[in-house]
Formats: C-alpha cells, sequence, structure tokens
C-alpha cells in the first residue's frame, strides 16, 4: 500500500477531476466550445479552463446564447471576463430566431423565451460545426440532470437520449461520434452548489452584482420576487416593489426569482444558502412548470 | 473534509431508495423542495409511511414504471464528509450500470431483504464489487421490522454471506449490520430494537472508512495533450499536460516516456501559477523534461522501465455492455485512460456467471452483461498494469468502431 502525503481536500480532488476532464474534451474534439451564460457555474468554468491551459490560452471559444432578457450586470461582467482571459467570444441572439419565425414568442403572464434558446444553440452549433459543448451543469441541480453522463452524446438533432447512455467508466471518456453528432461534456457534473460557493471563495473569483444583496425595483407574483424589467408582462395581480435582494441562480430576469437578503460577501451567502434548506433551483420557475420540465427540455437539445 | 464515493443497487422493493432517502433525511440533508415531494407523492400514492423513491428516480419513464433504469448521483454533505452516492438498478439486464456505477466508488452498499436473505442480485452485486477490488462491502439487513428484529434471522444471513464471500481471493472490508430503512432503526440512529447488535449504524460506518489510497507507489501519467506557450514571460515554453494516475513525481526525478523508452529530468511541475516541487496521484498537472523528446498524447511516462507495460497480448476479464454480441476475431478500439490502439479479441476463455462464479463455462460468443475471461491483441502497447495491483491502470474499455458505443470494460490480469 503507498503512503500517502496529505489527502487532499475535496474541493481540490473535484478541481483536478474537472481539468482533466476539461483538457479530455479539448484533445478528443476538433471544434470544442464553452457555453458561458454569465452565471456563478459558467465562470467557475471559465477559471477551471483557464487553469487547465494555463501558461497557454484557453484553446477553444466561448458561446453565449444571448436570450435578450438578460441581466445587464450579467453582460457586462460577461465582456470584461472574455477580455481579460483573452478568449473569443460569440453570441448568438434568440432574437434573431424569432425574426427569422424558427420560434414564437411565449404570451401570457409566464412569457419567458428560456425554452427557446434551444433552437438557436442547435443553430450556432451548426453554424460553427461545434462537436462539443461543455457546460456548467452539476448533477446534484436535478433529478434528470442527476442522471446525466459527463459525456453526453447528442444526435443530429442535438436530442439526449436517456436510456441510450454510454457507460462511462473510471478516468475513461469516450468521446467518439458520427459526423453530426455532438457531446455535451460536463465537467463539473460532480460538484455541488456549495462546492461552487467554497471555490468562488477560496479562489477569489469575481461575480456579477446581482449576486450581492442590493436595492432593486421588483415585481411580487405569486409570493416570489421577480426582477422588474420591460420584458416581464405585468398582470393585475402583480405588485411592484423596492427592496434589497440578492440572486442565488442567475438565468432570465423573466424567470429567476430573488431572494430578500443583505448578505453582500460570500461567506454571508454560502451562510444563509445552508440554513435556507433550499435549493438553489427553487428559484427556477422554468422548473417549476412540471416535474419533468427540465428533462424533456433536454431531449430536444436544451443544455 | 474529504469525499466519499458509494454505490448502491437493487430493484424498487428492496427499500434501497427508501435506505438513501431515510439517510438524508435523519442526516438533515434534505432540501425543502425534496421534503415537500415526498409529503405530495406519499399522500398522493396514499402511503403510511414517507415514500422517498422520488429522490432517486430521476426519469420520467422511471417514474411511470416505478424501477430504476440508470445510475443516479446524489450528492450530500454532513459536518465531516462529502458523500457521493452512485445510485444504479440492480436486476440481471442492468449489469452494465452496476458496474458503472461501481467504477468510481469506494464502497458497495449491498440491501438484503431479511425476509428473503441472499438472492441472485446479492450475489451478482458483491461478484461486481468483488471484480471491481473496492476497499469495503457494507450489507444492510433491511426489513428487520417485519421479522421482529429477530437476532436468529439476522445471524443466518449473516453466515450464509461468510460462505458467498470465502470463495473470493479478493477480501474487502466487510460489515453487517440489522436495519430497517422504512422505520430507521440503526441507519443514522441506534435501534433499540437491536439490542444484542453491538455494531456501528450505517452513519457511522460510512463515517470512519478511510477513504481510497492509491494502490501502488509505481508513477504513471498519460499524456492528454503538449502545451506550447512562445510569449514575452515564457519562451519557447513546451509542457505535457495530465493527471497522474498512481505514484508520485519530484523536480529533479528521472523519467521515462512509453513507448520509445527515452529519458530525461523533470525540471517542472506546475499546476496554474504555482511550481510545486512534487505531485502525488490524482493531481492535474503539467510536466516540463529538459531534453526535448518525442511525447504527444497517448504516451506514458514512468519512472521505472517494466517490460509488461509495452505487451501487446492483454488478458483480461470482460464484462459486455452492449446490445450486439462479441464473436472471436472482431475488431475494436481500445482505450485505457487517454491511450487508444485497435485491437482484436483472440479468444473467449471462459464465461463466469456472478450469481454461481463456480459455474464457469465455454462460450463462443458474448451476449449483453455476459462476464468473461478475454485474450485480446493490440496494434500498439497501451501500459497496462495488472487491475489488482493499479485499478486506474489497469482497466480499459473497447468501442465499437463502426457505432462508437462503449461496448465492454475490461480488468487487464
Amino acid at each position: 500500500m503507498a503512503q500517502h502525503i496529505n489527502i487532499p481536500s475535496h474541493l481540490q480532488t473535484l478541481e483536478d477531476e474537472s481539468i482533466y476532464i476539461i483538457r479530455e474534451v479539448a484533445a478528443q474534439f476538433q471544434k470544442p466550445v464553452l457555453l458561458f451564460s454569465g452565471g456563478k457555474d459558467s465562470i467557475t468554468m471559465a477559471r477551471l479552463a483557464q487553469k487547465a491551459f494555463y501558461p497557454a490560452k484557453i484553446p477553444f471559444p466561448f458561446l453565449h446564447i444571448d436570450t435578450g432578457h438578460n441581466f445587464p450586470e450579467t453582460i457586462e461582467f460577461r465582456d470584461q471576463l472574455v477580455a481579460e482571459l483573452g478568449v473569443e467570444l460569440i453570441v448568438r441572439y434568440v432574437q434573431d430566431s424569432i425574426d427569422q419565425k424558427k420560434v414564437q414568442e411565449e404570451t401570457g403572464k409566464h412569457a419567458s423565451r428560456n425554452a427557446l434558446q434551444t433552437v438557436t444553440l442547435l443553430d450556432a452549433i451548426e453554424e460553427f460545426g461545434f462537436d462539443a459543448c461543455m457546460g456548467g451543469a452539476r448533477r446534484d441541480e436535478e433529478k434528470s440532470r442527476a442522471k446525466e453522463r459527463i459525456f453526453s452524446v447528442r444526435d443530429d438533432f442535438g436530442q439526449w437520449d436517456a436510456k441510450k447512455q454510454r457507460p462511462e467508466l473510471f478516468n475513461i471518456f469516450n468521446g467518439k461520434i458520427h459526423f453530426g453528432e455532438n457531446v455535451r461534456a460536463f465537467p463539473i457534473s460532480n460538484w455541488t452548489e456549495e462546492d461552487v460557493w467554497t471555490y468562488i471563495n477560496q479562489e477569489g473569483i469575481g461575480l456579477p452584482t446581482i449576486y450581492f444583496a442590493h436595492n432593486r425595483k421588483l415585481v411580487k407574483r405569486d409570493g416570489a420576487f421577480l426582477a422588474w424589467s420591460e420584458y416581464l408582462n405585468i398582470v393585475d395581480t402583480d405588485e411592484i416593489v423596492e427592496t434589497i435582494v440578492r440572486f442565488r441562480t442567475v438565468g432570465d430576469m423573466t424567470c429567476t426569482a430573488a431572494f430578500v437578503s443583505e448578505a453582500s460577501a460570500i461567506e454571508d451567502i454560502m451562510y444563509e444558502n445552508k440554513s435556507s434548506k433550499s435549493s438553489e433551483r427553487g428559484a427556477r420557475i422554468d422548473d417549476k412548470r412540471s416535474e419533468a420540465a427540465l428533462e424533456q427540455r433536454k431531449k430536444g437539445g436544451y443544455f | 473534509m474529504d469525499l466519499l464515493r458509494i454505490n448502491t443497487a437493487g430493484s424498487v422493493d428492496d427499500g434501497k431508495s427508501t435506505l438513501i432517502g431515510r439517510f438524508l433525511n435523519d442526516s438533515h440533508a434534505l432540501t425543502i423542495e425534496q421534503e415537500e415531494l415526498i409529503a405530495r407523492k406519499t399522500k398522493e400514492k396514499g402511503l403510511e409511511d414517507l415514500d422517498f423513491s422520488v429522490i432517486t428516480d430521476g426519469l420520467i419513464a422511471e417514474r411511470e414504471q416505478g424501477i430504476t433504469i440508470d445510475v443516479a448521483h446524489i450528492y450530500f454533505s454532513t459536518a465531516d464528509r462529502k458523500f457521493i452516492i452512485a445510485d444504479s438498478p440492480g436486476h440481471v439486464e442492468y449489469t452494465r450500470n452496476m458496474v458503472t456505477g461501481a467504477s468510481n466508488s469506494e464502497v458497495s452498499i449491498i440491501l438484503i431483504d431479511a425476509r428473503k436473505g441472499l438472492l441472485e442480485q446479492t450475489h451478482r452485486h458483491y461478484f461486481i464489487s468483488s471484480l471491481l477490488r473496492l476497499n469495503t462491502v457494507v450489507f444492510c439487513i433491511n426489513k428487520m421490522d417485519l421479522v421482529d428484529f429477530s437476532e436468529d434471522v439476522f445471524l443466518n444471513i449473516a453466515t450464509e454471506i461468510n460462505k458467498m464471500t470465502a470463495q473470493f481471493t479478493h477480501k474487502p472490508d466487510i460489515y453487517v449490520l440489522p436495519i430497517s430503512s422504512l422505520k430507521g432503526d440503526n441507519v443514522v440512529t441506534q435501534s433499540n430494537n437491536t439490542p444484542w447488535y453491538t455494531g456501528d449504524t450505517l452513519s457511522g460506518i460510512l463515517h470512519t472508512i478511510k477513504p481510497h489510497v492509491a494502490d501502488t507507489d509505481d508513477f504513471r501519467f498519460d499524456v492528454q495533450q503538449v502545451l506550447h506557450v512562445q510569449n514575452k514571460e515564457f519562451t519557447d515554453y513546451r509542457s505535457y499536460a495530465g493527471r497522474i494516475i498512481s505514484g508520485q513525481v519530484n523536480v529533479g526525478d528521472t523519467i521515462t516516456v512509453l513507448p520509445s523508452g527515452l529519458s530525461s529530468e523533470v525540471i517542472e511541475i506546475r499546476k496554474f501559477t504555482d511550481t510545486p516541487a512534487s505531485a502525488q496521484a490524482g493531481e492535474s498537472i503539467q510536466i516540463r523534461l529538459k531534453n526535448d523528446i518525442d511525447t504527444s498524447r497517448g504516451m506514458m511516462l514512468i519512472k521505472h522501465i517494466n517490460e509488461a507495460l509495452l505487451s501487446k497480448d492483454i488478458k483480461a476479464t470482460v464484462v459486455w455492455m452492449d446490445e450486439k454480441q462479441a464473436t472471436p476475431s472482431g475488431k475494436y478500439l481500445l482505450q485505457a485512460g487517454t491511450r487508444t490502439a485497435v485491437c482484436k479479441l483472440q479468444s473467449i476463455d471462459a464465461v463466469i456467471p456472478p450469481e454461481n462464479p463456480e459455474a464457469i463455462h465455454e462460450a463462443s460468443m458474448l451476449k449483453l452483461n455476459d462476464i468473461a475471461k478475454v485474450q485480446l491483441k493490440t496494434a500498439a502497447p497501451v501500459f497496462l498494469d495488472s487491475f489488482k495491483n493499479n485499478r486506474l491502470n489497469g482497466s480499459f474499455i473497447l468501442v465499437d468502431t463502426q457505432t462508437n458505443n462503449t461496448v465492454a470494460v475490461g480488468f487487464a490480469e
């Protein structure tokens, strides 16, 4: 039995594993891309990619599918980060897919562009010929994600077949695909929300300001606080308020709920998250549509 | 805080999901959303005790059919430890999923229904745990509440377990304990119903097991990529990026590159902006060598030359994982870590039924979920160690070159 000098902390183990996966994607595929949303998970992915190749530059571009309903703070942060890292940023707009009549804008109180992103994403994959898309999805986020492989093969139409997943064993990742297929790779599959926050804190990684307590104009709807924006269809029962909140997870302005909180340091945020006992996905209104909402979107090509 | 990876296997009626749910519940690790879901589903189904299965069955088909189809990963932590549970189905048609779940685990939890004793799938699960050389196997004799917490029932089953495990040469640390996952006995809290049981609770055991230490001191490093940098700060920078499979490396060590056999000295180890003097198994690093020797992806860095690593004839035990059958002389792509080589299935020497390893028999082809001893010939060396000496460098997969599917996992002899 080998002598162990010191067992690395679990976070070190997770970082080593993620860097290994990111390098595998870069080595096994012709045209990989990192899907970047400007949220904390993709910011963590950007940091891991930087660490995987430094002093070399990150050898793949970032792709942002812009729904047009993003928080302006996120976009500002995104542009700053890609400039610092010196990576190429590709942006494709859901608005273009709407204008091309490929998708139809949802109507009514719960209208959101979240599901529409899939079409724009699949078009971008085809346009650039991306054969691997890395995402910051984690298995602890949601039940169908818990079932997904780290290398998840999608067919020509971007679809996920949960019953036909390749066995994934030890440290061996099979990235062989046919022309037209692509792989969605999830290097931080084994991280939890708490791991991500701990890592951000430990590494001193910057985040968009919306993650910290700030004063904001909000729409109170069905007991949840949504950021007020011109994209939200306001109905009679909605109440407009202004208070101090933060966001725990960041999607579109139309489908991400805010937490009333004064936490402005990462330690405070972590403490609050832990004591709330609630999962971050609870703030994603798009997932609450039905128990199988995310699995169904994933089958259709959503990442 | 350290990380412990566990696998469980079994069908729904074993109470496996209930055990996981109970464990999370009594460890105060469920989220409010999960608690609400459990309460709602329990009410919908009109059950007396809480229905925890809704936590683990993630796919629509699984909920509709009430079965576990694929490995689900469950994450939680207590004050001292982080756990990842790979929860896999137990039926014979899902042997491949069970192997998948076990491949990244250190501990197996095997559930036994106290009323039924050892079943075919108990034998299968233990066989796989032993084949994959897991360090620890915990047998939970479940549903003790339905046999009035009888010590005799428990002891009879424990005797059967001893008989089963005695057949194997690889002997993990074994624990046997009486539980009721429905009622919570000995899961997280010590039961008052089993005064005759003096051992630890499941939670206690999972907190005392030592996380995996590397199998061997032999240095093995797969080259994932070669990195080149040419700028003001780094002139003519050339490094080999990869993750140390086993052993340790220090600046100043002499290393040998396989397959060429050429040697050079390590002049730098890099982790982002740090340049540590040494690094060990599990770490993702970059290595720089004194001399420019031909090194690229698919090559391996080692310290002491070992002729066996260069062999192209591989004896192995494989688990066949594809609907398409295998026949001798079939050609596949063998992948081990980041290394690949075309290979031929030379012969199928014997098929081992996991439920009854003594009934080993000959076969002319391999079907889905068959476990067999085979011989392979590779077109180029793939630098495999024996699985019993080095788990990570002794395992490989076979890829079908037509479908690109992973069709088998192998463990080199």
